[in-house]
């Protein structure tokens, strides 16, 4: 519709757009996004925890003391203690160091990897692109997490290898993502202009296709972290991640599984692994609802 | 024809639909939008009412406020809208449903996105009957086969068990329209229904909305930005401006006498199919853009722009009428007096920058700067299955063509015919399957990537899309830095330097340097575009319909600011368009194309006034002219149906199919291309049999 299309850019040229009341817009864009704020907090969080935890833990995350096994909750020890009797809140907040890192690492290298291999793959087409995503199936065919946990096992036990071992599974929906992306923009007008002034292949599609490919590679990327959080803990808990005694909260539900009494020992870092995740998705869907146009514009 | 407004009985029986003061309201991050701001107007039963205006002026808006199909963020925030004595905006749910498709039909500007994709449309129009009536669905059936038959769909039977998909945009319009006459609408709202059309096909159309006015007395409530559809179809116009009627009456009056600035700078911003531009071929128009739907004018809304602007303009201007059935809100004609005539107008505005007469063309049998010789693009189709066979399509087949120095050549055609294929095969973003492209003389159609590169910069494109053909992602100042820098034009600071010089030069403030291509209108944008091209200082342009998506008043600066450019640079044009008015106004040249081949050259004028092949004199006659009185004289040749496929076109002449004068001849040889007249080629067996035709 034209008078739509005509309110969109309302500031006809280089011109200034009038004046708002900002407060009123901010309250309106809060009302609206409240969900994706709880979800920025609750990601904040964790991340300024990860970075301080070594300083605020009450007690060091290996500290064993035979004589304090599996106490409750108290004063002294706020979230109990586990078997060996560690702390559970320092081991909870030492933990969150390695499960985010982890979630980043995967998905921001499986985004790069991923963008890449699809990018190139849809901007050359041909037999380039035929070979690259049958790679890419090929490694789509075998479910993420037991192909994950049967190179993890492969590599051998350790944070690092486990990484690796997800990030075989991971980069292949962003290289999907990239491409279905990347063949929307190449034939815009744009590139065909980039082409007429002669620029090559490389420049035309990491300076020109990419950047304007970016929004929804920005939302997958955001709510796929807590999604690799997740599967990280998922392959610590089967004993896949960390070497002991690495604080890692997969690893500390999988040690609290049978004890049904001290409920504390699986429940908290089941909760910290919980409020992660929700942050993140939480976060993704504000992210996702702000690039879309459609549902700006109310 | 009888002209159903003439039997309008005046004011004894109340009008068919009455709008009285209509409010519409968008509301936006950045405040309240008055997409509608005190619109009246009404439709007489059977009447037929045009409304004109520009992208932005609220037409849209009002036809869809009619029936209530308003979406959040937009609110009808005051007024009535009357329909056979109902308020419309008092009616329940259910009343509306059974207004919308029962009495009011509609017909919209896309007919992808209208009809349902998955559903056949012998479905879909059953439905439709279903809904609004009470008979068997085998009666409704053959209720639809008769109405696609009514609408001009040949072997409806069989027709309409076909998807959408299957149906060119032409027959989805007909859909449309059998949709909307199964029930008997006393209205039909038509929004922009050819715009996405062919002219040939739109002739069709606009031939089929006349009848059916006539046939069945609907009224017929017509919504576009093109005055010559109106003026084919319409008794009565209105024209709206910045959400606003600013002026209404008969189209003959309208016409010959527009009232108001703006009806005035429409008709004279557009060139005529039917008129020799002459040495000077500049377009009148009007400065400036619409008004910001945010902060309108305080008094009249055209008064920023209007070339006749008095200090009463200040104040703001009511609708008052000046006659029987005319009115216009402008203090200047309301005091009686009649707008010049645009050559009058033409004398006393500044002259033209450059002498048009210092124009060099180049002397007979200089050597072209580019030359198309045999040049062939296939597609090929994905096979149909492993063993189908490999199938392509003939995109561009065999098309020769040369374009001299100093020279603008226009290529028209209607879609699908190649043209946009083309001037992708002359600047090499596609490959060519085989002939030969000769740029000074040198063959650069096989030429690799590296060795294109120093050519690139001596040929250059402007796009069709104003919105997608620039990098939303960069600044302006950055989009035309990059191509300086890139062929090493420029270095350090003379590289923004020459960026200031080139946004002065397409007529942009050279502080747009700094914002991105989303700050501004289309216009603006394709001026941007514009210098990009100009950035590598090229001597050719190939322009792929650069202006084919403004509104006309932004079309004519684009063209005055073209045909600026070409003599003051010395520039090269390729101008491909659809709109042969535009062509015929800018190009020494022309080229006709269909289904990938050329039909006929000529010389602009000898094209228009003398042109021999069918597919030429068809073309010519299907394009509607805003003026009453030639529209009068004028034989329209309506052609049958739809160009055929590219992928097996037809043997012998490709327009044969279509051709009214073809014979046997015909299908069995491929006429050459031939000189006829000095300069004037035709690839036909019966070169102007069309002759009695005009």
């Amino acid at each position: 519709m034209s008078a739509l299309a005509a309110t969109r850019t309302p500031a006809q040229g280089v011109g200034e757009t009038p004046p708002v009341d900002g407060q009123r817009k901010l309250r309106r864009q809060l009302r609206r996004y409240w969900l994706a704020v709880l979800g920025a907090i609750l990601v904040l969080a964790w991340i300024i925890i990860a970075i301080i935890a070594p300083y605020i833990a009450p007690y060091p995350y290996d500290q064993i003391d035979l004589t304090q096994r599996l106490l409750p909750p108290s004063a002294e020890h706020w979230l109990g203690t586990d078997m060996l009797g560690r702390d559970v809140f320092s081991r909870l907040l030492v933990g969150s160091r390695i499960s985010l890192l982890a979630g980043f690492s995967v998905v921001l290298i499986g985004a790069v990897v991923g963008t890449l291999v699809g990018g190139i793959a849809a901007y050359a087409g041909g037999r380039i692109e035929e070979l690259m995503m049958r790679l890419t199936d090929l490694v789509l065919c075998f479910p993420p997490i037991i192909l994950a946990m049967a190179i993890a096992a492969a590599l051998g036990i350790g944070a690092t290898n486990t990484v690796i071992a997800m990030l075989v599974v991971w980069w292949p929906k962003f290289a999907r993502l990239a491409r279905s992306l990347v063949i929307v923009q190449r034939n815009q007008e744009y590139v065909e202009a980039a082409v007429t002034i002669g620029y090559g292949p490389g420049r035309i599609l990491l300076r020109h296709i990419l950047p304007n490919s970016m929004g929804p590679m920005v939302v997958l990327v955001t709510l796929d972290v807590g999604q690799a959080i997740l599967t990280f803990s998922g392959l610590s808990f089967l004993g896949l991640g960390v070497i002991p005694p690495v604080p890692e909260w997969g690893a500390m539900v999988a040690e609290g599984r049978e004890l049904i009494q001290q409920w504390w020992v699986a429940a908290f870092p089941g909760f910290a692994i919980l409020t992660v995740v929700m942050g993140f998705n939480f976060l993704g869907d504000g992210v996702r609802d702000w690039l879309d146009p459609r549902s700006r514009t109310r | 024809m009888t002209d159903p407004a003439m039997n309008e009985t005046t004011g004894s029986t109340a009008p068919l639909l009455e709008v009285n003061d209509l409010q519409v309201h968008f509301h936006t991050d950045n405040g309240v939008v008055r997409a509608v701001d005190g619109v009246s107007f009404h439709v007489d039963a059977g009447e037929t009412v045009g409304i004109v205006g520009e992208s932005g002026s609220g037409k849209s808006v009002t036809a869809l406020s009619i029936i209530r199909l308003l979406e959040e963020p937009s609110r009808i925030a005051g007024g009535e809208i009357v329909f056979r004595g109902d308020n419309v905006l008092a009616m329940d749910k259910e009343r509306i449903r059974s207004l919308r498709g029962g009495e009011v039909a509609m017909v919209f500007q896309d007919p992808m996105t209208s009809l349902n994709p998955v559903i056949r449309v012998a479905r879909q129009l059953v439905e439709a009957l279903l809904v609004h009536r009470r008979i068997t669905p085998k009666a409704a059936r053959g209720r639809a086969v008769g109405l696609l038959g009514r609408m001009g769909i040949t072997a409806p039977d069989r027709a309409i068990d076909n998807f959408p998909h299957e149906f060119s945009g032409g027959m989805r319009q007909r859909v449309m329209l059998a949709m909307g006459f199964g029930n008997e609408p006393s209205l039909l709202i038509a929004d922009e229904p050819t715009t996405a059309l062919d002219v040939t096909i739109q002739a069709q159309i606009l031939d089929l909305l006349k009848e059916l006015n006539s046939d069945f007395g609907t009224a017929v409530l017509m919504i576009s930005h093109d005055l010559g559809v109106i003026a084919n179809v319409c008794s009565r116009i209105i024209v709206m401006y910045g959400g606003e009627v600013v002026e209404e009456g008969s189209i003959e009056e309208l016409l010959s006498d527009p009232r108001h600035p703006y009806t005035w700078a429409l008709i004279n911003a557009v060139p005529r199919l039917d008129r020799d531009p002459g040495a000077d071929r500049r377009l009148t128009t009007i400065e400036g853009t619409p008004p910001d739907a945010l902060d309108m004018p305080k008094g009249c809304r055209f008064a920023p722009r209007c070339p006749f602007r008095i200090a009463r303009c200040d104040e703001h201007p009511s609708l008052e009428r000046i006659g029987p059935r005319r009115s216009t809100r402008c203090w200047v004609t309301q005091a009686g007096e009649p707008l010049p005539r645009r050559e009058e107008h033409a004398a006393r505005a500044a002259p033209s920058p450059v002498d048009p007469a210092s124009r060099q063309l180049p002397a007979d049998g200089a050597a072209p700067l580019l030359e198309v010789r045999g040049l062939v693009k296939h597609f090929p189709l994905r096979r149909q299955g492993f063993f189908g066979p490999q199938e392509v399509i003939h995109a561009v087949d065999g098309v020769d063509l040369a374009v001299g120095q100093g020279e603008t050549v226009g290529l028209v055609g209607e879609s699908g015919c190649g043209k946009s294929t083309l001037a992708r095969l002359i600047t090499r973003i596609h490959n060519p399957t085989a002939g030969k492209i000769l740029f000074e003389g040198t063959d650069i159609a096989q030429r690799s990537r590296a060795e294109m590169r120093p050519l690139r910069r001596r040929m250059q494109m402007i796009f069709q899309d104003p919105f997608a053909s620039l990098n939303p992602r960069m600044t302006v100042g950055d989009i035309l830095a990059e191509p300086i820098r890139f062929h090493g034009l420029a270095q350090g600071r003379a590289v923004n330097e020459r960026v200031q010089e080139l946004l002065a030069l397409v007529g942009l403030n050279p502080r747009a340097a700094g914002s991105y291509p989303h700050e501004f209108s289309g216009g603006q944008r394709q001026r941007i575009g514009t210098a990009r091209a100009l950035a590598v200082d090229p001597q050719l342009i190939v322009a792929d319909e650069p202006i084919s998506s403004l509104d006309v008043n932004i079309q004519a600066q684009v063209i005055n600011l073209f045909l600026d450019l070409q003599q003051r640079l010395g520039l090269t044009f390729l101008f491909i368009a659809h709109d042969l008015a535009v062509v015929r106004h800018i190009s020494d040249r022309i080229v006709v194309l269909y289904l990938g081949k050329v039909m006929e050259t000529a010389p602009a004028a000898t094209l228009f006034e003398e042109p021999l092949h069918p597919y030429s004199v068809s073309l010519i006659s299907a394009v509607p002219i805003p003026d009453v009185e030639a529209e009068r004289s004028r034989r329209r040749i309506l052609l049958e149906g739809d160009p055929p496929s590219a992928i097996h076109p037809p043997s012998g002449c490709r327009f044969r199919t279509r051709c009214p004068i073809a014979r046997e001849i015909c299908a069995a040889e491929m006429p050459p291309l031939q000189e006829h007249r000095p300069g004037h080629f035709a690839a036909c067996h019966f070169p102007g049999g069309m002759g009695e035709w005009r």
